[in-house]
């Protein structure tokens, strides 16, 4: 099945951008990001093209301008939700929680 | 970035990774030890200077060329790096016909414990979409120019099989030992976006 993740000669985009100097990782989100979907992974919680299949069901827009780690996140809680090894009612308490302990 | 005030909310994408993390946590689905070893591994230990010891050692070894390109898995599992279990591994070999290079048009497959983590252009929309179409044209964007005659082989990673090119070695470069020579084979090289070049200060 084609989707917009089946980018081969798609036609439209611009030049290839580099970055001088690389770093591994851009931002502390991003290095946790990847250790938890790679735990997760390697836990047998998920294989790699379920992993794939959920990062290619996102919403077109979202697909395109989400950064790399982003799918990562989208697809990791989406798996983890479908397997019912988390709810979206555990994220939106353990969310609340950690906003009270950062505001005053 | 730069605004330290304490009460200012997380950006959206930061709450939600600490939130996954802290319920994966408390639920022991994930062990936050592991996490932080998984990172240092990444950021630390594994990246190309693998890749450059399997490319220096091909060009020095002429046995192990052979066995690198005939079974890329095996010849750098002996190196004992961490590895990619489960997936195959395939080395493509740069002459002076044939020019390869690497990209997974469909996600981000990525020989990761031979090159470490891919870098951003890799996994970006606009190298995914014109590599295998337009590649003449994204190696000048690179600074790499083929001759008119030279076939170009393009290699779409996936899921079990990862792609990474053996390079030319440079001219001028016979004197040089395998250790000088692991210093000048660099990712890009690896992947088939540029070629690799003598050290400066010598006459190729």
């Amino acid at each position: 099945m084609s989707g917009v993740h089946d980018l081969a000669g798609r036609p439209g985009f611009g030049p290839v951008v580099r970055e001088a100097a690389e770093p591994v990782f851009h931002e502390e989100w991003e290095r946790r990001m990847f250790a938890l979907m790679v735990a997760t992974f390697a836990g047998g919680e998920f294989n790699l093209d379920e992993f794939r299949y959920a990062i290619e069901r996102m919403e077109p827009k979202e697909y395109l301008e989400g950064s790399y780690y982003e799918h990562w996140l989208f697809a990791v809680e989406q798996l983890l939700i479908e397997k019912g090894l988390i709810s979206e009612a555990e994220l939106r308490v353990m969310r609340e929680r950690i906003e009270k302990r950062k505001s005053p | 970035m730069g605004d330290h005030d304490h009460t200012a909310p997380l950006p959206d994408v930061v709450l939600r990774v600490k939130t996954l993390e802290s319920l994966l946590v408390e639920k022991k689905l994930v062990d936050p030890e592991a996490l932080d070893a998984l990172i240092d591994l990444y950021e630390n230990q594994i990246g190309p200077k693998n890749g450059a010891r399997v490319v220096a050692r091909a060009w020095v070894d002429p046995e192990f060329k052979a066995w690198l390109l005939k079974d890329a898995t095996g010849a750098v599992a002996s190196f004992g790096f961490a590895s990619d279990k489960g997936k195959t591994l395939v080395a493509v070999e740069n002459t002076p016909k044939v020019h390869n290079l690497v990209v997974c048009t469909l996600c981000s497959c990525y020989p990761w414990a031979t090159l470490g983590l891919p870098p951003v252009w890799y996994k970006s929309a606009p190298y995914r979409a014109r590599a295998a179409k337009e590649p003449r044209s994204v190696l000048h964007e690179f600074g790499t120019e083929l001759d008119d005659d030279v076939e170009i082989r393009i290699w779409d990673s996936n899921a079990e099989v990862r792609y990474f090119v053996l390079p030319e070695r440079p001219e001028g470069t016979e004197g040089l030992s395998e250790e000088e020579l692991v210093e000048l084979v660099t990712r890009d090289a690896m992947l088939g976006v540029s070629k690799v070049s003598a050290p400066k200060g010598r006459d190729a």
